[in-house]
């Protein structure tokens, strides 16, 4: 069994990130606000990130449970990475774009990219907006500016650079906003990206969630550089430390670098300090490579019990609210999943569309051959 | 019409481009202020500015990272790889991101982009500066490979590449790019990609080859002709999607096939030629299809013109496959 966090059960014992030096944070323990990071979000918008916070969480939790089923194939999630996602994705603007990682469905459906077509990705299926042809988690909406899904790290880096810096080449007040972890800043796509938005001050939000785990490495083993935020400052990128943790915090940092961004300020590196509450992806074991201790104090750290006791002192929401909303979003996804559970496979002819533009002569070919053989017998079905 | 070497071909396809789409942006390692190590893209920046034509750090994996961000927008970037030998590090980005990213976003993204990169030997270039990658982008679904040979194809080619809303892998053939000079149009025009042409009609032996060693076909071809030996020599021109059309017409006519590639052999583009050859015209076969290629060595100094399959070896090549 994967661990699979309690929903709610008490007020944030840890503050986590926030009392490290030169770390941004609002949201105390007690669930007060300090300080001149504080967005002041009016009721409504607080309550949003919340209620998407969690419902990212309830369908991150529903979905392992479907892959241990064998109903799905993988999935990869972010529980305790929610503030984080949620929301520095509600600071940016519909036209701003997003080059996501794998984690950040919370991000795409804060704008609103329905829950069925996720799941539809999630099974593969013949609605799947990318038709079966990746992996679960792997989805994209160019309507919702929201790029497609690779599962290669840090190469979408380079892509926000290169949109960002079009969308300046164009005149067109729009910024790019890319998502990685700890691990991608290893990559090469990393330290292109940032050199290259460096100097071209490109509008560009590096949002790195520092969940401390790439896979099985600890941060302290990917980088000897004391923190991520260095490497930023190394390219001349501006660099913000923030607790990842605190969702009024990510929000207000990642505000700010939105209008910096499109003031023609430049690129800005947000090191989003977090922690993966639950395996990589339901592949992963982390019992193998971390302690159980280590898990307890993040998991009293959890974001979520940062927000809802902000929430509560401001008198915006209980345990009645909670259950509620909790019902509410299983019953949705419950629907969501029975309907794509019976949608079936993508058909032979979308295995070889989308390869060009027009499909060339040998990929008719290939697709007579396959039309015309055998079909397999198809061990997950 | 102009006089035009390979330079001022490919030049002029990018500053007709340029003219009329806005959205058509250069970038590159020294493209810029210098216009390329080789000049390709000279004057462009004096016409264009710094913001279309963009001098870029040296890295690979962001020129291309960057211009597939840049096509994902809606502009239409051609970035430069200053040696083909220098691409590896942007292989990841060519292979698993551009070239897939229109089959895995379901349709709704393309990545119109042109990567030029000059390939091949014969310049003294030794390991790195000589390499002819093409089976690698070949073997790569989602990406169109072109290598033209000479000024009039590749102005048309290359302005077609760009309009194109695939991502093209343009192969310069760096030993023709000053060496001949000819009439090309002054005003743009189009050649099809996936189209070969037929350089030289005969009956006996079809040769296939593509950029510069066309050249050294064609010679051994006019070497053999003396002694009654007919080639037929095609210049693939796309070398994928692949015109196996012309191809086969000329197999079924001749019935002998000779592929000449300055790659190493093995897995190199000729395998593939051998096989549909061997697929689709099986019947029509006279003699085993031949190979005159580079060898399955790194590509050397000093010997460099004992590497690459020059017309001292096509030549015999042609003899042997006729005589079988």
């Amino acid at each position: 069994m994967t661990y699979a966090p309690p929903l709610h059960t008490g007020p944030a014992s840890d503050l986590s990130f926030g009392q490290e030096e030169g770390v941004v944070w609002v949201i105390g323990k007690d669930g007060s606000t300090r300080g001149e990071h504080d967005p002041r979000l009016d009721s409504a918008l607080a309550l949003s990130i919340y209620k998407a916070m969690m419902r990212t969480r309830l369908i991150d939790q529903q979905l392992e449970r479907l892959q241990r089923q064998g109903r799905i194939g993988f999935h990869v999630g972010a529980l305790g990475e929610e503030a984080a996602i949620v929301a520095s994705a509600a600071a940016l603007r519909p036209q701003d774009w997003i080059f996501p990682c794998y984690r950040e469905i919370g991000a795409l459906l804060w704008r609103d990219f329905p829950l069925r077509t996720y799941v539809d990705n999630m099974f593969g299926n013949a609605e799947d907006v990318v038709r079966g042809r990746q992996m679960p988690d792997h989805y994209v909406s160019r309507k919702l500016h929201y790029a497609s899904v690779s599962s290669p790290i840090g190469t979408q880096i380079t892509h926000a650079v290169g949109m960002g810096w079009a969308a300046r080449l164009q005149k067109e007040a729009c910024a790019a906003a890319t998502y990685f972890g700890d691990g991608a800043t290893s990559s090469n796509d990393f330290h292109a990206g940032l050199n290259f938005a460096g100097v071209f001050k490109a509008p560009v939000l590096f949002l790195c969630r520092n969940n401390r785990w790439a896979i099985s490495i600890p941060v302290e083993h990917q980088s000897a550089s004391a923190t991520i935020a260095d490497k930023g400052r190394a390219y001349g990128v501006t660099s913000v430390r923030c607790d990842g943790n605190d969702a009024l915090a990510v929000y207000s940092v990642t505000k700010a670098a939105l209008e910096r961004a499109l003031q023609g300020d430049g690129p800005t590196l947000i090191e989003l300090l977090t922690y993966r509450l639950g395996g990589h992806s339901t592949s992963d074991d982390p019992k193998i490579y971390r302690s159980v201790d280590e898990l307890a104090k993040h998991q009293a750290g959890d974001p979520l019990l940062r927000m809802r006791s902000y929430l509560e002192r401001r008198g915006l929401w209980s345990n009645k609210e909670e259950e509620e909303y909790q019902r509410e979003v299983e019953e949705e996804l419950r629907a969501c999943v029975r309907a794509a559970e019976e949608v079936e496979k993508p058909s032979l002819q979308d295995l070889t569309t989308d390869v060009y533009e027009e499909r060339p002569w040998h990929l008719d070919l290939q697709t007579e051959e396959l039309e015309m053989g055998q079909r397999p017998r198809d061990p997950h079905r | 019409m102009a006089e035009m070497n390979l330079v001022n071909a490919i030049n002029d396809a990018l500053r007709l481009e340029m003219r009329q789409d806005p959205k058509v942006v250069l970038l590159g390692e020294d493209v810029g202020k210098l216009g390329g190590v080789f000049r390709v893209t000279d004057g462009l920046y004096k016409e264009f500015g710094g913001e279309r034509v963009i001098d870029t750090p040296l890295s690979e994996t962001g020129i291309i990272g960057t211009a597939i961000g840049m096509a994902l927008y809606g502009m239409r970037p051609v970035p430069e790889i200053q040696f083909a030998d220098f691409i590896y590090p942007a292989f990841d980005q060519i292979v698993n991101e551009a070239a897939k990213y229109r089959y895995r976003s379901g349709g709704e993204f393309c990545v119109p982009m042109v990567i030029r990169t000059p390939y091949g030997g014969g310049i003294k270039g030794g390991h790195y500066h000589s390499q002819s990658p093409e089976a690698l982008f070949i073997h790569t679904p989602g990406l169109k490979v072109v290598c033209p040979s000479n000024p009039y194809d590749a102005k048309g080619l290359l302005t077609r590449a760009i309009r194109d809303n695939d991502p093209v892998i343009f192969f310069e053939p760096k030993r023709v790019y000053r060496a001949l000079r000819m009439e090309v149009p002054e005003e743009s025009y189009e050649i099809p990609i996936g189209k070969a042409s037929v350089v030289k009609t005969g009956r006996h032996l079809t040769c296939l080859a593509w950029g510069a060693m066309l050249f050294e076909a064609l010679a051994a071809a006019e070497e053999v002709a003396e002694e009654g030996l007919e080639v037929e020599l095609i210049d693939l021109r796309t070398l994928w999607p692949l015109d196996l059309e012309t191809i086969c017409q000329s197999v079924e006519k001749t019935g002998r096939l000779v592929v000449v590639h300055e790659a190493p052999r093995s897995c190199g583009f000729g395998a593939e030629l051998v096989a549909l050859v061997n697929e689709h015209c099986f019947l029509h076969l006279e003699a085993p299809p031949r190979r005159v290629t580079g060898l399955d060595t790194p590509f050397p100094y000093t010997l460099e013109n004992e590497y690459l399959p020059l017309q001292h070896r096509i030549a015999p090549a042609f003899r042997e496959t006729a005589r079988f």
